[in-house]
């Protein structure tokens, strides 16, 4: 025994090297774990970089030119007028042709005051975006800003703008970026996902609850929840593809609505893209929702079989309202990630350019991620400026799904 | 309230005994056409998700082979060159830039990840989880389409300042691979933790009776511990990679070239799909079949590492008690 120990002494560093040992040991430790944090708050960094790098675009200053002088046009502000000086600030200002032309599309009379506006504005004004600056320049560098302005354009108006405003969201697609809004796809995007839930909810805890329930430990039955647990693992844009010939070219007939007499031209529609999601967000519904109803206490369900309930009856009665705040955080959240997929929707053939609101699930549509996407595409610096906003309605929408989420499974587990 | 409990239950034992005067009661399972019918729904429910798996392999399978018919397999496999215009059909350079663009981002992703893991599992306090956690699952959440801003707006005019103008593309597979990295960080992370957690607490106390330090118990003992669910996390992580989609349609540029430089502009798989069928495409050219190719690499590949991560953590998993 003591020799045992002794040759176990001699190879372990004794008294200063033993110091010296637990001392570097310990140094060691503290540096990795600041690289160990620093890695954490790496996410932290790079979450900060891309939340500034969208607001950065978002707010900053514009040098427009117009075409005439707007203070030339009338005595008043163009935004004091009420119609009729406009129309005739519009009739004074414009080609008696191209002024006849308007009259034969839309009568003056017919037009909203808003519409006669933007009319002058877009027809007489002729307001050209010269310069865009992001945000951290309009702070920092204002002076700059004024002597380039002075010096390159003496002509034009320098104003400060925010890209995000009432009006980016109520006004539909535009080719201009000063006047293109995101209506048409914030409506695409909503008409979507209302259809996807309407068909992915129930036959997601449909599945979860034979998984979990009906279910017996056999060789089919495994077959299934292996297969769940790959297709989650799948690629978005496969399931694009999938869509694209299931739903858009199999299905035409179904998904372009010919069947129901809302013909519209070919299967690129909603109900083509919501039903390509459906199968993109059934496996994620299906995991959290198997885990909801596993979370639910056994005994609960033995209780009422006890009582001489039937299956059904337990499931309906006991475990389904037990699970429910579960399985609408995981609903939530399949949600969250169907609003921001871009892939599946190109491939089933969303349209990048659109400007009639959709009319109902068999509508041509475009949704916010792929005006994202288009916009981000352009080179053009006024189009970063729009797509940044959008990006901003789209997270906006994300943030508060989720805190949606948060707050009904606090109401649900408290009435539990 | 008691009143009324106790009037329903004795107006069901009045049923029952009618019945039992009735029919003489059985204790065999009786026929419930009701439950039978909510059953055979729930099993469509679950056997749909095979359907699911079954369309992708028949829609991919038979658009591709309408394609094998005019291009060999051999020339898919070994040509350099993808330019469908001259009937170059070659998957190489789209394979070798998807390859590139996720390597750059496992450099990024797998060693944050994981370092991120044992920072949240062994390290971090109470308090700073929860400020920190949150943090990675919002990134996680971001759409990726964001990020493909992110990487076009921010990584790129980084990386030209950093270096050299002239020396890298607007379009980049640095850029969309760095990115990447960074979207699959919290991936890495999470599922990692998840494997650390589950490496029981005796372990850790066993080490450091033994006189460990944090960093030794975790890297020589928890680590090694919860290894299988780690390979799992970068396998999965790889797979995402290869199947990330808008990062790279919008940054890493949309002409197919066979390049090493991760400077260059090139097409990767998924790129080259979503630019081919956002265009009006017609069905009955060789494009059309051609991204079914494609995407049938794309979803062998995926679903190759899907199954390799699940046989890793099955083969290594130590199981305590």
């Amino acid at each position: 025994m003591t020799t045992l120990n002794d040759e176990l002494k001699s190879g372990l560093p004794q008294g200063e090297a033993s110091r010296r040992n637990v001392a570097s040991r310990r140094r060691k430790g503290a540096i990795w774990r600041t690289i160990f944090l620093s890695a954490t708050i790496f996410g932290l960094i790079a979450l900060s970089l891309l939340v500034y790098n969208v607001v950065n675009e978002v707010f900053g200053y514009v040098a427009t030119e117009y075409a005439v002088d707007p203070a030339t046009l009338s005595d008043k502000p163009l935004d004091e007028l009420n119609k009729d000086e406009l129309v005739a600030v519009l009739q004074g200002n414009m080609r008696k042709n191209a002024f006849r032309t308007l009259e034969n599309e839309k009568p003056m009379a017919n037009r909203s005051d808003s519409e006669v506006y933007d009319l002058v504005i877009e027809r007489v004004l002729k307001p050209q975006t010269l310069e865009t600056w992001t945000l951290r320049d309009s702070w920092f560098n204002k002076a700059a800003i004024d002597a380039q302005v002075a010096s390159e354009f003496p002509e034009a108006k320098l104003e400060f703008r925010s890209w995000i405003s009432t009006s980016f969201l109520t006004t539909p697609m535009s080719s201009d970026p000063l006047r293109a809004g995101v209506r048409t796809a914030l409506l695409g995007s909503l008409w979507m996902i209302g259809i996807t839930i309407l068909f992915a909810f129930p036959i997601g805890v449909g599945a979860a609850i034979y998984l979990e329930e009906y279910a017996t430990d056999n060789r089919f039955n495994r077959i299934i929840q292996t297969n769940i647990n790959n297709l989650a693992g799948v690629p978005s844009i496969i399931y694009g593809m999938l869509g694209l010939v299931i739903f858009v070219r199999t299905l035409e007939p179904i998904t372009s609505g010919r069947i129901f007499g809302a013909d519209s031209g070919n299967g690129r529609t909603i109900v083509a893209a919501s039903l390509t999601m459906m199968l993109l967000i059934l496996p994620i519904m299906i995991i959290n929702g198997q885990e909801a109803i596993r979370a639910v206490p056994l005994s609960l369900r033995q209780a009422s079989y006890g009582l001489g309930a039937t299956k059904w009856q337990t499931i309906w009665h006991h475990v389904l309202p037990n699970a429910l705040p579960g399985i609408f955080t995981g609903t939530i959240l399949a949600i969250s990630r169907a609003i921001g997929e871009t892939a599946p929707l190109i491939v089933v053939g969303a349209s990048t350019f659109i400007v009639t609101d959709p009319d109902g699930p068999f509508a041509k549509f475009t949704a916010l991620p792929i005006q994202i996407y288009n916009w981000t595409s352009r080179p053009q610096p006024e189009f970063a400026h729009i797509a940044a906003s959008a990006i901003v309605v789209l997270l906006v929408m994300l943030l508060s799904l989720n805190a949606i989420a948060v707050l009904l499974r606090n109401r649900f587990s408290k009435r539990g | 309230m008691d009143d009324k409990v106790s009037i329903g239950m004795d107006s069901r034992r009045i049923t029952t005994s009618q019945r039992e005067t009735t029919r003489p009661f059985s204790l065999k399972k009786q026929p419930r056409l009701g439950e039978s019918i909510i059953q055979g729904f729930l099993l469509f429910c679950g056997v749909l998700s095979m359907f699911t798996t079954i369309g992708i392999v028949i829609v991919l399978g038979s658009e591709s082979i309408a394609f094998f018919r005019q291009v060999s397999i051999v020339e898919f496999v070994t040509n350099t060159v993808w330019s469908p215009q001259i009937d170059e059909f070659g998957i190489l350079p789209l394979l070798l830039s998807t390859l590139l663009t996720s390597t750059i981002a496992m450099c990024i992703a797998l060693p944050t990840g994981l370092a991120a893991a044992i920072y949240l599992s062994e390290y971090a306090s109470r308090r700073a989880r929860s400020i920190l956690k949150p943090v990675l699952e919002v990134l996680a959440g971001v759409p990726t389409v964001v990020y493909g801003y992110f990487a076009l707006k921010f990584m790129t005019p980084l990386l030209k300042s950093v270096f050299g103008e002239a020396n890298v593309n607007i379009y980049n597979m640095a850029s969309a691979g760095l990115v990447m990295g960074i979207m699959i960080i919290p991936l890495v992370s999470s599922m990692s933790e998840d494997a650390l957690s589950a490496v029981p607490r005796t372990l850790r106390e066993g080490a450091y009776g033994l006189g460990a330090t944090r960093l030794e118990t975790a890297i020589k003992v928890v680590l090694p511990a919860g290894i299988s669910g780690i390979i799992a996390a970068f396998v999965v992580a790889i797979s995402r990679a290869v199947g990330e989609t808008m990062i790279v349609a919008v940054a890493a540029g949309a002409k197919p070239t066979f390049t090493f430089n991760p400077f260059e502009a090139a097409e990767t798989m998924t790129g080259h799909i979503a630019r081919i069928s956002g265009g009006d495409l017609s069905y009955a050219s060789i494009d059309y079949n051609s991204i079914f190719a494609i995407g049938l690499t794309l979803f062998l590949m995926t679903l190759g590492l899907n199954m390799i991560s699940r046989r890793l953590v099955r083969r290594f998993r130590e199981v305590y008690e």
